[in-house]
Parts: C-alpha cells; sequence; structure tokens
C-alpha cells in the first residue's frame, strides 16, 4: 500500500512544483501520402492527418483528468515535408496548418529537410518557402538538419539557413520576428523528438508512435533543497532519484495513450524542459546548486551534472528512451535564464558552451535584428561543430528581432515567454560562410 | 481492480465525510481505506476505493462529486492509483 507521505509528495509535485508531462505528440508518417500535384498531395496529408490524430486530445484529456496530472501539450509530428512533396511544398504547409487546427493541436512538427550532407530539388524548394510557410502559417514548425557527425557539415546549407532566418524575422517583425521561434537548425536531428519546434517524424520511424516528454525542473529544485551544502556526489543522487520518479510517470502516460489510441508506444522523452513560469526554471536549479546566477563560472560543471543525472535516473524508469533526453536551456522560456540575460550574467558564447554538456543547443535567444545573415550563419556553424565533433544533438533557434537592439526586450507570449535582446560578437565571418562547400565528417565518424 | 484515490481537504465543518461515502455509496463504488486528519484547522481525508463496480465512468463519477465541492468547498481530487505506484513503487 502506497504510503500518506508518499502521497503527498506527489500530490504537492504537481500542485506547487509544476511537475507537468510537457507534451504527447503523436508521429505520422506521410511517406504514402506523395503526390506529383501539390494540392493533391496536401490534401492526402490533411486526410491521413485527421484519421490518425483524431482523438489524440481527447484521449490526452482524459488522461491527464484521470490520472490528474497536466499534460499540455497534445501534438504531432509527421514526416519531414520535403520528403514528400514533389512540387510547390506551400499547399502542403496550408494543408498541415488546417489539420493542426482541426486535431486542436497547438503546434505541429515537420515542415522540414534532412540535408546534412547535401540537397535535393526538393529541400531547396522546402528551404526556400519557409519565411513565408513560418510567416502564413499558425502551427507549423520547421526544422533543417545541416550536420551530423557521419556527414560532416552542409556549409552551403548552413549558409542559406542564416538567410532565411533573416528573412523569416522580417517577415514577421509585426511580432516580434515570432516566425523564428518556429523554424530551428540542427545537426545530429533525433527522428522520435516529441519537443518543438524540432519534432518530426524521421523516415526510420514505424507508420506512427506515441512519444512522450516529461518535464519537471521544478521538482527537482526542491528536491535539491533539501540537500543544500552537501557535496556533489548527493545532489547527483537527488537529480536521479527525482528523475526516476518524474519518467516513471512519463512512462505510464506513454502506455495509457498508447494502449488507447491503438498507437505504438515510441519512447520517453528524459528532459527538464522549463516554462517562464517561476518555479519551473532549469537556471533555478544550477543556482540552487550554489551559482549566484546561471552563467556565473561553474554554470558548465553544474548543468554537466545535471543532465547526467537527469539521464541516469530516467533510463531505468521507461523501457524506451530516445528524442532529445537532457536538460534543456531556452533563454525566453526559463525565467532564471531571463534574469541571467538580462543582467548581463549570461553571454551568448557561455550558452555555446553549456549547450556542450547538455540536450540539445542555443535555443529561443533573442539577438539584435541589424545581425547579419552571415553572423548567423556563423553561430549556427559553430553550434553544428559541437554537435558533430561530440556525437550528440545541437541546435540552434535564435531570433533576430526585426527592429530591436540588444537590451530591449522581444514578447512571444505563452510557452515561449520572452526574452531581452542579447548582443552578438560584431566581428565578420562573412568570408567564412561564403566559402559554401562541406566541412567533412571527423575521424570518429569512421566507426566500422 | 481500478484504484483511485480521494483527496478531500478544507475548512472543517460538520458531515464531510458522511457526504462523500454516501456519495459513493450512491455510484456503488467501495471504500477501501481512509485516512482522515485535522492539519492546522483543516480537515484533510484520503480515501482509496475500487471504482470497477461504479456504475459510471471517471469522469461522471468525479463530476458528481460537484455539489460537494461546492456546497462545503472542499477541494476534491480524484486520480487513479496508478499514478502513486508508477512514482513510488518499482
Amino acid at each position: 500500500m502506497i504510503e500518506t507521505g508518499e502521497i503527498l509528495q506527489t500530490m504537492r509535485m504537481i500542485q506547487e512544483e509544476n511537475f507537468d508531462i510537457r507534451t504527447i505528440t503523436l508521429g505520422i508518417n506521410l511517406l504514402d501520402c506523395a503526390h506529383p500535384d501539390a494540392e493533391a498531395c496536401g490534401r492526402r496529408v490533411y486526410d491521413k492527418i485527421c484519421r490518425m490524430a483524431k482523438d489524440l486530445v481527447k484521449t490526452g484529456e482524459a488522461i491527464e483528468s484521470e490520472l490528474g496530472i497536466p499534460i499540455v501539450n497534445k501534438r504531432i509530428s509527421v514526416t519531414p515535408v520535403s520528403m514528400i512533396c514533389q512540387g510547390d511544398p506551400r499547399p502542403i504547409a496550408r494543408y498541415l496548418d488546417k489539420a493542426a487546427h482541426e486535431m486542436g493541436v497547438n503546434f505541429l512538427g515537420g515542415y522540414s529537410a534532412l540535408m546534412q550532407k547535401g540537397a535535393t530539388a526538393a529541400d531547396n524548394r522546402l528551404l526556400d518557402s519557409i519565411p513565408e510557410v513560418m510567416a502564413t502559417t499558425e502551427r507549423l514548425c520547421s526544422s533543417v538538419n545541416v550536420g551530423s557527425t557521419k556527414a560532416g557539415l552542409n556549409m552551403n546549407a548552413i549558409k542559406r539557413m542564416g538567410e532565411i532566418i533573416k528573412e523569416t524575422a522580417n517577415l514577421t517583425a509585426d511580432n516580434d520576428s515570432l516566425g523564428c521561434a518556429k523554424l530551428v537548425v540542427f545537426a545530429n536531428a533525433v527522428e522520435d523528438n516529441p519537443f518543438m519546434a524540432g519534432a518530426f517524424c524521421g523516415p526510420g520511424e514505424p507508420e506512427c508512435a506515441i512519444n512522450v516528454g516529461v518535464s519537471g525542473p521544478g521538482v527537482v529544485k526542491t528536491a535539491l533543497e533539501a540537500v543544500k551544502g552537501q557535496p556533489f556526489d548527493v545532489v547527483a543522487e537527488t537529480i536521479k532519484r527525482t528523475a526516476f520518479k518524474i519518467t516513471r510517470v512519463g512512462q505510464l502516460v506513454a502506455r495509457e495513450a498508447s494502449q488507447r489510441l491503438n498507437i505504438p508506444f515510441g519512447i520517453v522523452d528524459l528532459s527538464l524542459a522549463p516554462t517562464p513560469a517561476r518555479g519551473d526554471s532549469v537556471a533555478h536549479i544550477l543556482t540552487e546548486m550554489g551559482l549566484e546566477m546561471a552563467g556565473a563560472p561553474g554554470t558548465t560543471a553544474a548543468l554537466a551534472l545535471l543532465n547526467d543525472a537527469v539521464k541516469k535516473g530516467g533510463v531505468m524508469a521507461s523501457n524506451h528512451v530516445g528524442g532529445l533526453s537532457g536538460a534543456f536551456i531556452p533563454v525566453s522560456e526559463d525565467i532564471g535564464m531571463i534574469e541571467a540575460a538580462a543582467a548581463g550574467a549570461l553571454s551568448l558564447e557561455k550558452l555555446e558552451a553549456m549547450t556542450c554538456v547538455c540536450s540539445v543547443g542555443l535555443d529561443m535567444i533573442a539577438i539584435p535584428g541589424d545581425t547579419s545573415a552571415a553572423t548567423i550563419s556563423g553561430i549556427i556553424a559553430d553550434e553544428a561543430a559541437i554537435g558533430m565533433v561530440n556525437n550528440k544533438t545541437t541546435a540552434v533557434r535564435v531570433i533576430p528581432a526585426a527592429g530591436k537592439k540588444a537590451g530591449d526586450t522581444v514578447e512571444f507570449g505563452g510557452l515561449l515567454g520572452f526574452a531581452p535582446v542579447m548582443p552578438v560578437n560584431a566581428y565578420s565571418c562573412e568570408d567564412f560562410i561564403a566559402r559554401g562547400g562541406r566541412i567533412p565528417a571527423p575521424l570518429h565518424s569512421l566507426r566500422n | 481492480m481500478t484504484k483511485a484515490l480521494i483527496s478531500v481537504t478544507g475548512l472543517d465543518s460538520t458531515g464531510i465525510i458522511a457526504r462523500v461515502a454516501t456519495k459513493l455509496s450512491e455510484m456503488n463504488i467501495n471504500i477501501l481505506d481512509i485516512t482522515q486528519t485535522i492539519l492546522d484547522g483543516y480537515f484533510t481525508m484520503m480515501m482509496v476505493v475500487d471504482l470497477d463496480g461504479a456504475h459510471m465512468d471517471f469522469a461522471a463519477v468525479n463530476a458528481a462529486f460537484e455539489p460537494i465541492r461546492e456546497e462545503m468547498k472542499m477541494t476534491i481530487h480524484m486520480q487513479r492509483m496508478d499514478l502513486f505506484d508508477a512514482m513510488h513503487r518499482i
């Protein structure tokens, strides 16, 4: 029998420490929707999504109510659109956005291209359409994979993505360049990621799958409050125990959703995903470890410990772990990161160092609107190089906020939060980016 | 067996257990365990119940507590025990 103290602990985690399931994401394969006519392809896509996902939100809400734990987002990820579009991809984008509205999901990911080694004609058409599509759709998210440990870095794609991010920012200038918040550039993108904006259903995925992302930075912070001043061995152990409990609930939700929807369970993503709410911050876990602010010396070490302990605790709690799995450090979506950036404690360079030891990369960072496309490409190249060499996923989701300069604030609202515009190194990388071509894969890609 | 935890909290008054237990009985829901205490003047009760015999589904059972929530100003949560089992038992 469960003891009263255990019940109260669970209830406190949910009611006071913002423990929630961040997302149930339904991955849907769209390869069979390909059609030479874009409209026809769009209609097939729309029909398939509406058929597969019709019970997703309803089922998510039922599980939420029965278990008494919030399931914040119900989402859909689809096959990268460049793999199914044989002509203009824009009609498909419109149908995808329509399907997201119809199904009641807040985001649908997969307006994507995987071009780590090079571009297909469809990849190029998709890339060209991204700014317009991000400006004219509401719920569609886009991601582009520009490098991998196996293939190296596609510097042509990296160059183009700098320009695309600028164009997207300018086309959505009226909304603080919100379009860029729905667009992420990856190295080593994963095929089963349930988190936006980078979710897509990779070509190696089954016909459909339920992927679940957990959260709970507030729970970890509260647990650490009880071990103040104690050595890191104790800190790591405390995080592991907490991550185990959080992930067990993620596994339970994933199993329930899979059974009820009759869709195979894919993975649980062992993540600590913050929101702008106070008490839901990854940065505050770092300060709880003894740092005055996120960004202070010691931050990278603290994050490395956190990221590793979350995985070690979580991996025992789920039979299939995947996705991005680790601590997220988006700036605008984490009140502790926002405060640190606004105070000048956190720089873009420190964030880059932090991405070497945690999940993903430079995420939700507002930069001055006059940052050049080449500089954005340079930032992407640096981040992708970290991913390529370290065998990990890295990503860049920066927002060159049109008309804003360092020190201003951009406001995205909701889960996307708000962010101070951070300064960027002003020295040029124009000639470096102009070279194009490919940066070869590192020696350790040859593992066979 | 589908077990659920019903937690009832709020300012103490006469007849809370009676109201909740009567409502459960009307829905043919068996009570398996009860703990109840007063914490700082707050009535706090946790019940484990068996939902298998219930005449209605989970959402309807949960909704049936609405009059008690409103009239007695109590917070009543119902959650499947699976949540607690997952978190605290291997």
